[in-house]
């Protein structure tokens, strides 16, 4: 099959500064930690070093939330939610006029395509400080029940897919609400946060509001059994996520959870085909499938299957892996070493199980963490590839006859975060979104997200919701448990 | 008989002899006695024996969630409009029967008889103010998003599943419907822990159930040891949901262990009233609000391309 050569069209890294070394951000400043320990942020797609990062010990993590309480009993508590909101306009406005800078610093740091970190990334994480602005002084007329208040200090813990996003999905209600924040980012993308706080800055948010605090899976624990935390927002995995619901278990400490899935991307017989086979490279392909909603099994009804394999394959065929920078880059690297690891392990798991194991026949560079877009077809309900997250590029591919058999097996597995529906018969797609028990159902489309629609998980994907007004409620309290 | 529990007066040659009533567990429709075989004697406020109540089992409650799942494909897809009719019809039979919820309240709390009809009316309200709710959740809880691109998108509440829940210790009737009715209402089952020393109402409700329209196995009303059957409850994986209200008082219980075993699946857990980790049963004269409804709910958002 002919391709066409794409000339080079690489996104220049002169926008950004990096600095050699990071402090904590605490109480408006950048310190040092007080115990002094470091570790580095690569570039995955080559390895190189990007800089250094202080690791927030359990007296960092002290400081950080003394400050956030500070913050919250001070100047911030005392603002009304019409000036709070205005710090908010700010930082938004802030994220747009650096839109450039923060893109490229998240490619260079995530691995992540820049088309991706340009036009997805970047907007909706502006977006969501810019909606979210706009509640703080109406949250009496949100539906949350009669006096919302601020809960208080807010520890929040984010995951490498999506750092900025994530941090605006975390920070911007929360400061909307009136809380103030102690915010971790992942060990391996921790540099938009840091950019974030300069953010801050900019934005003359008072000091303690926003506490950035880097560091690893140690520094998340003291956060999570901090006794000055009054709520834990936490995105990650269904383990970890469990383990915190079990910290807290007796306490008041809140907690929302926004964990795992294996969303099933349904696609039946009247399906527009086409649109189809872009919406499963989009679900499970978009971020190198390392989405928490990923459409990472594909159930296809049989009389079809063979027709959208096909046309699937050739689509991957025209995907393009390599250099994140790159414009024309659709697959970028994957996030960390361990990370692959996982994903290789998984996808070894998929054939010594019997699945049929079909790779798009990409040139993987030498440096950094790459894995070719790849599909398992001949998956059975049963086989791990369908029950497991991978959180990488990889298709598990099931068929079905009737609908009711698409419900049961979308719906068989621990999970529950979303759902994918390709049909053209209006109230097939009614039917099944009733059916599926997934918190964000897409028909004829995937991997849409904005700041007004809420998005969260049922069972194992988590409770709590990010997003829209149903978002607030997780950062606001009444008073009554009656 | 224990040796704690004083007897009535032996009756007098011309009285009636009473035809007491047994009092059994409610699951999937149907009054069984505790597999176990179990019962424990409830006494009155002044020790006085009442009855001897079914001890319910870990076997019991592992049934009763079977017959709340099984009820739950009906229930949650029934109309709203036909749940807030069933329910409805819930008072209906509580009103005709307030004469008996009377006395066994006032029997159990040590009220008043008219304290205790204070009671049953403002248990019957509320559980007439929930049944109203059923077709207006939709409405205030959920709504169209104005998301920023050509996407018809919408979210809306639903019911999370089976709901475990620990009915409060002391207030046996008012308590328990404040407890229950949230519940329902949205299209969740539930299998409720009774008050461990005042069942008696919980019993006679479940009469009133039966002989309703609602669904076998909606609702299942379980009566024994609190810090006996939590724990199964707690820890079921087939269990949405528990409600650890009825925590507050009870013997041997920590709800800090029980919402340990809730983590595993991830249920949503109503954490008891008070503050730290003392449990306390809240005042049930105050009007609720929607808290205890939202807290079995889950928002659902669907989102669809718009294009001609």
């Amino acid at each position: 099959m002919a391709t066409f050569e794409y000339a080079p069209a690489p996104e220049s890294r002169a926008i950004v500064n990096i600095r050699p070394s990071y402090g904590l951000f605490v109480g408006g400043e950048f310190v040092e930690p007080t115990d002094g320990s470091t570790f580095k942020t690569i570039d995955p797609s080559t390895e190189e070093v990007l800089a250094e990062i202080s690791e927030a010990g359990a007296a960092d993590v002290d400081i950080a939330v003394r400050a956030a309480r500070k913050a919250f009993e001070g100047p911030w508590g005392r603002l009304s939610g019409a000036e709070r909101g205005k710090y908010l306009f700010r930082i938004a406005r802030i994220l747009q006029e650096r839109a450039r800078e923060f893109a490229v610093l998240e490619t260079l740091d995530n691995g992540k395509p820049i088309k991706e970190s340009r036009d997805v990334d970047i907007p909706l994480a502006a977006a969501h400080f810019f909606y979210h602005a706009g509640w703080a002084d109406k949250l009496e007329h949100a539906g949350l029940g009669a006096n919302p208040r601020a809960i208080g200090v807010v520890g929040q813990i984010i995951p490498w897919n999506f750092p900025l996003l994530m941090l605006s999905w975390k920070i911007a209600p929360a400061l909307a609400a009136g809380n103030t924040v102690v915010l971790k980012p992942s060990k391996t993308t921790p540099l938009t946060a840091l950019l974030f706080a300069e953010v801050c800055q900019q934005a003359d948010l008072p000091p303690g509001v926003v506490n950035i605090i880097t560091g690893t899976g140690r520094t998340g624990t003291h956060i999570i059994g901090h006794p000055g935390i009054d709520k834990i927002a936490f995105t990650g995995s269904t383990e970890v996520g469990k383990g915190i619901a079990r910290a807290i278990a007796g306490t008041r400490t809140r907690a929302t959870l926004e964990l795992g899935g294996k969303a099933a991307n349904i696609v039946f017989d009247d399906a527009a085909i086409e649109q189809a086979v872009e919406g499963i490279v989009n679900g499970i392909f978009f971020n190198q499938g390392h989405v928490c909603c990923a459409g990472s099994r594909l159930l296809v009804q049989e009389n079809v299957a063979d027709e959208v394999i096909a046309r699937l394959k050739r689509r991957l065929q025209t995907l393009r892996l390599g250099d994140p920078l790159d414009k024309n880059t659709d697959i970028g690297a994957i996030n960390s070493a361990s990370q692959l690891d996982t994903i290789r392990e998984l996808a070894a798991v998929g054939e010594a199980e019997g699945a049929i194991r079909w790779s798009a026949p990409c040139v993987l560079p030498e440096r950094g963490f790459w894995f070719a877009p790849t599909i398992f077809t001949g998956v059975s309900q049963a086989h791990r590839i369908a029950q497991e997250e991978i959180f990488g590029p990889v298709l598990s591919v099931l068929t079905f006859r009737t609908p009711q058999e698409a419900v049961a097996k979308a719906n068989n597995t621990p999970y529950g975060l979303s759902a994918g529906i390709w049909t053209e018969k209006g109230s097939r797609i009614l039917w099944m979104a009733d059916q599926l028990r997934a918190g964000v159902i897409w028909a004829n489309t995937f991997n849409r997200f904005d700041p007004t629609s809420p998005f969260g998980g049922y069972k194992e994907s988590g409770y709590g919701r990010e997003g829209g007004r149903h978002g607030l409620a997780g950062y606001v309290t009444t008073g009554a448990n009656q | 008989m224990s040796p704690t529990a004083t007897r009535k007066a032996v009756a007098a040659p011309d009285q009636r002899i009473e035809v007491r009533k047994t009092y059994k567990l409610y699951i999937g429709g149907a009054f069984p006695r505790s597999e176990s075989g179990r019962t424990y004697e409830v006494t009155d406020s002044r020790g006085r024996f009442l009855a001897n109540a079914a001890m319910g089992s870990r076997k019991d409650a592992r049934n009763a969630v079977v017959a709340a799942r099984g009820a739950f494909g009906k229930w949650a897809p029934a109309t709203a409009y036909n749940r807030g009719q069933v329910l409805y019809r819930v008072a209906e039979l509580m009103e005709g029967r307030r004469g008996q919820f009377a006395a066994e309240v006032a029997a159990t709390e040590g009220l008043t008889p008219a304290r205790a009809d204070k009671v049953v009316s403002a248990a019957i309200d509320r559980w007439v103010w929930y049944a109203g709710w059923s077709d207006k959740l939709a409405q205030v809880l959920g709504g169209v998003n104005p998301v920023a691109g050509p996407y018809f998108n919408i979210s809306a509440p639903e019911p999370t599943g089976v709901v475990a829940a620990l009915a409060p210790q002391a207030s046996s009737l008012l308590g328990l419907i404040s407890v229950l009715a949230p519940i329902v209402v949205s299209g969740n089952t539930a299998v409720v822990l009774t008050s461990e020393l005042r069942p008696l109402p919980a019993v006679t409700l479940s009469e009133v159930l039966a002989t309703s329209d609602v669904p076998a196995g909606v609702i299942n009303l379980i009566t024994g040891r609190t810090a006996e059957v939590a724990p199964w409850l707690a820890s079921h994986q087939d269990v949405n949901a528990i409600d650890l209200t009825g925590a507050a008082d009870a013997d041997n219980v920590v709800w800090a262990d029980l919402e340990r075993a809730a983590a595993e699946n991830l249920k949503r857990v109503l954490r008891p009233a008070g503050t730290g980790t003392q449990a306390v049963e809240p005042d049930w004269s105050h009007t609720p609000d929607l808290t205890r409804i939202k807290a079995y709910l889950e928002t659902k958002t669907v989102w669809h391309p718009k294009g001609h």
